[in-house]
């Protein structure tokens, strides 16, 4: 059994680690590149979300590396999210790749449903799932607080584009080692890195957050490197979703004390009062959560077509109104160019520049 | 020998270059088509004005458009700015206290809120051409009318008739259609404004809170009808500036006077002489990933002078040849 899975992001670190400890054969799909997005476009229904169609390409070339299993995140609620392994499943079957399917979804009480499962997958004892969800979570943990310090870091490099060398190298260390102490190791050793990249001189830096629909916020390949877009015009950045608090909330029920989306879906009253399905609520929530923590500027990213997302970007310009913070919404599929892109953040930065700078709250800043 | 700043403009369907003076007067303006090839545009224009003002010294010039980059490689521009930035400082120096600015150009569309002097918000369109000028040009040639005539047309309609304006390909069989009919021509054309105006409003304009004094620019706000049917829909005046077929090109200009004086060097401008620099531009395929990324590669017959195009990094953050590394570092900067 070759098992692999769908990337988003960073998340090919933790889960290959974790299907490895559980004694697995891995094989991680190529990273996602304008042909996965062909393959998928090709066999995916026209009006589904984008991240189907990435997931399909993935899978299709995972197969071509001699994957035979799949697994995948199943998922409850109005979203089509839900309904995505199943359909991924039923186009693979047609096209004739026989690959199994695993769909793990959300536990109804205790996470420890999620050990059981994963050592009936591969048959091993509680004890060794357990130690390997726990190797594969302190791994998405340190991947998440590596990235969140290159989104600042970005802003203030001495050199455009090292912080994303490092970031990647880290992300290729952190692959390899398999102790709980090498894994600390690396994320102390990373984040000294990145500070020593920092430039000396002092900058007008402004403060970002990237909110929306979760696949987009985490793939680069998809938002077309929109982080490090902003980052390159000095703009730190900020996202209301990593796949660890995503991991916590979701799978292990809130189980760990980290930066979650709790709050988030409570200050999204009284303008949403319901969940929506996908993220829409935290959308909503987050942009009140950074307006009053002080941020610069909000961006949504979403695939077209998303409902939840939809339903928050109506919702928005109220919020924007009465946060006082400026909102841009940004969707994006297989016919979004990139240079359209550019030129809106670079608009959107650029307003939020100018208007600082007439009201006098722009400073220099030194350092992180 | 007099100051002026340079601003450039080079969009996909016109380059517009503009001189100004120190109080902002416009000393001198080019409105040509790029016709695809932007470098040969840029240098055309900058040919004609040099000509027709050999004894200005250029204290800055600023780029913006689709093609800012390219230009502002090729120029060597002190500030290369999008063109939600331009057009804003443009208005708000021709009709201070501008709340909201409509641009419509050839190939594209945008809407900009403004309140206290500062940009609040924006959109673009994102998908399609309908509602920009270069469906009014294809219906004006269809009905074998000037494009200069087609306003003035739109003013005589006594009953403008209701076309479909989402899409231009319906809106051209719809408009058939009602000449079938019998509709008198002026009606039509006004009805076809109307309908852009519409189409502008619901898919640009949507969501947005639109207050006067609303300036109306790019080369669309030439057409007559179109401002009748804009005014007429917000139910306020329109206010056209005098160079609203520019106004990019004039915001270019200021941002890049105010660039210069931060910065408190000279210009990185590199002198008309580059008008007859032959630049060549080669764009070839990247094999390192799949993503097969299209890099292109500008450069003279000495030296690189930049590359872009790649989703990586691998070649945009490549070093250049020597004495093209300010003004990329330049560009960078600012953009």
């Amino acid at each position: 059994m070759k098992v692999t899975f769908p990337h988003m992001g960073t998340m090919w670190v933790p889960v290959k680690t974790l299907l490895e400890e559980l004694g697995m054969d891995v094989v991680i799909p190529p990273p996602s590149t304008k042909r996965t997005l062909s393959l998928g476009t090709r066999f995916a229904p026209e009006f589904i979300c984008m991240p189907l169609k990435i997931n399909l390409g993935n899978f299709i070339e995972a197969a071509e590396k001699g994957a035979d299993t799949i697994v995948m995140a199943g998922g409850v609620g109005p979203c089509r999210f839900g309904y995505y392994s199943r359909l991924e499943k039923e186009i693979l079957d047609d096209l004739g790749y026989s690959m199994e399917m695993i769909i793990i979804e959300p536990p109804e009480k205790h996470f420890i449903e999620l050990v059981h499962k994963l050592g009936k997958l591969k048959k091993c004892s509680p004890l060794k799932a357990l130690s390997a969800v726990r190797l594969g979570w302190l791994k998405c943990c340190v991947a998440d607080n590596i990235e969140k310090k290159v989104e600042k870091v970005r802003a203030r490099e001495k050199n455009p584009g090292s912080a994303d060398t490092v970031f990647n190298r880290a992300l290729e260390k952190l692959d390899y080692v398999r102790t709980r102490k090498d894994v600390l190791d690396v994320q102390k050793e990373v984040l000294e890195e990145l500070d020593s990249l920092v430039s000396e001189t002092s900058r007008q830096i402004i403060r970002i957050a990237v909110v929306g629909e979760i696949y987009t916020v985490l793939e680069p390949f998809v938002n077309h490197n929109l982080e490090r877009h902003l980052g390159r015009m000095g703009a730190e950045t900020h996202r209301s979703l990593y796949l660890s608090s995503w991991v916590n909330d979701h799978i292990l029920n809130g189980f760990f004390d980290i930066e979650g989306t709790e709050e988030a879906c409570k200050l999204a009253s009284p303008y949403l009062n319901h969940m929506v399905g996908g993220h829409g609520r935290e959308t909503v929530g987050s942009t009140v959560l950074y307006a009053r923590q002080g941020f610069d500027g909000v961006i949504q990213i979403a695939p077209l077509t998303c409902g939840p997302e939809i339903v928050a970007e109506a919702i928005l310009p109220e919020v924007s109104q009465r946060e006082r913070i400026p909102i841009m919404t940004i969707y994006v599929d297989e016919q979004s160019g990139e240079a359209g892109l550019l030129t809106r953040l670079e608009a959107f930065v650029d307003m939020i520049y100018r208007s600082k700078q007439n009201s006098k709250k722009l400073t220099a800043v030194k350092g992180l | 020998m007099a100051f002026a700043d340079l601003g450039i403009d080079v969009g996909s369907v016109s380059t517009n270059i503009v001189l100004i003076d120190k109080n902002n007067e416009l000393l001198d303006k080019i409105y040509i088509r790029t016709k695809g090839q932007p470098i040969q545009a840029l240098q055309q224009g900058l040919v004609e004005i040099y000509q027709r003002n050999r004894d200005v010294e250029i204290r800055s010039v600023g780029t913006t458009g689709s093609a800012r980059y390219l230009a502002g490689v090729i120029a060597g521009s002190d500030a290369v700015k999008n063109e939600i930035t331009a057009h804003a400082v443009a208005a708000l120096e021709e009709v201070p206290g501008t709340q909201t600015v409509i641009e419509i150009g050839g190939q594209d569309s945008k809407i900009i809120i403004l309140r206290d002097n500062t940009v609040a918000d924006f959109a673009m369109n994102t998908v399609c051409a309908a509602g920009t000028g270069s469906f009014l040009d294809q219906q004006a040639a269809r009905l074998n009318l000037p494009i200069e005539e087609f306003g003035a047309l739109a003013l005589k309609a006594k009953n403008p008739v209701r076309i479909a304006g989402r899409c231009s390909v319906f809106a051209e069989s719809d408009m058939i259609h009602k000449q079938q009919m019998g509709h008198n021509l002026a009606d039509i054309v006004a009805g076809l404004c109307e309908a852009l105006v519409r189409n502008y409003l619901s898919n640009v304009g949507k969501g947005k809170e639109i207050l006067a004094p609303v300036v109306f620019q790019g080369g669309v706000a030439a057409n007559k009808g179109m401002r009748e049917a804009l005014s007429k829909a917000l139910n306020t005046d329109i206010v056209v500036p005098k160079y609203f077929d520019v106004m990019g090109a004039i915001g270019a200009a200021l941002l890049a006077r105010d660039a210069v004086k931060q910065r408190g060097t000279r210009t990185n401008f590199r002198g008309f002489s580059f008008c007859s620099t032959e630049f060549n531009v080669k764009s070839f395929e990247c094999t390192s990933c799949a993503n097969r990324c299209e890099v292109v590669e500008l450069k003279t017959l000495a030296a690189v002078l930049a590359r872009w195009g790649d989703r990586c990094g691998k070649w945009s953050e490549m070093p250049v040849d020597g004495l093209c590394k300010q003004a990329q570092k330049q560009t960078q900067q600012t953009g």
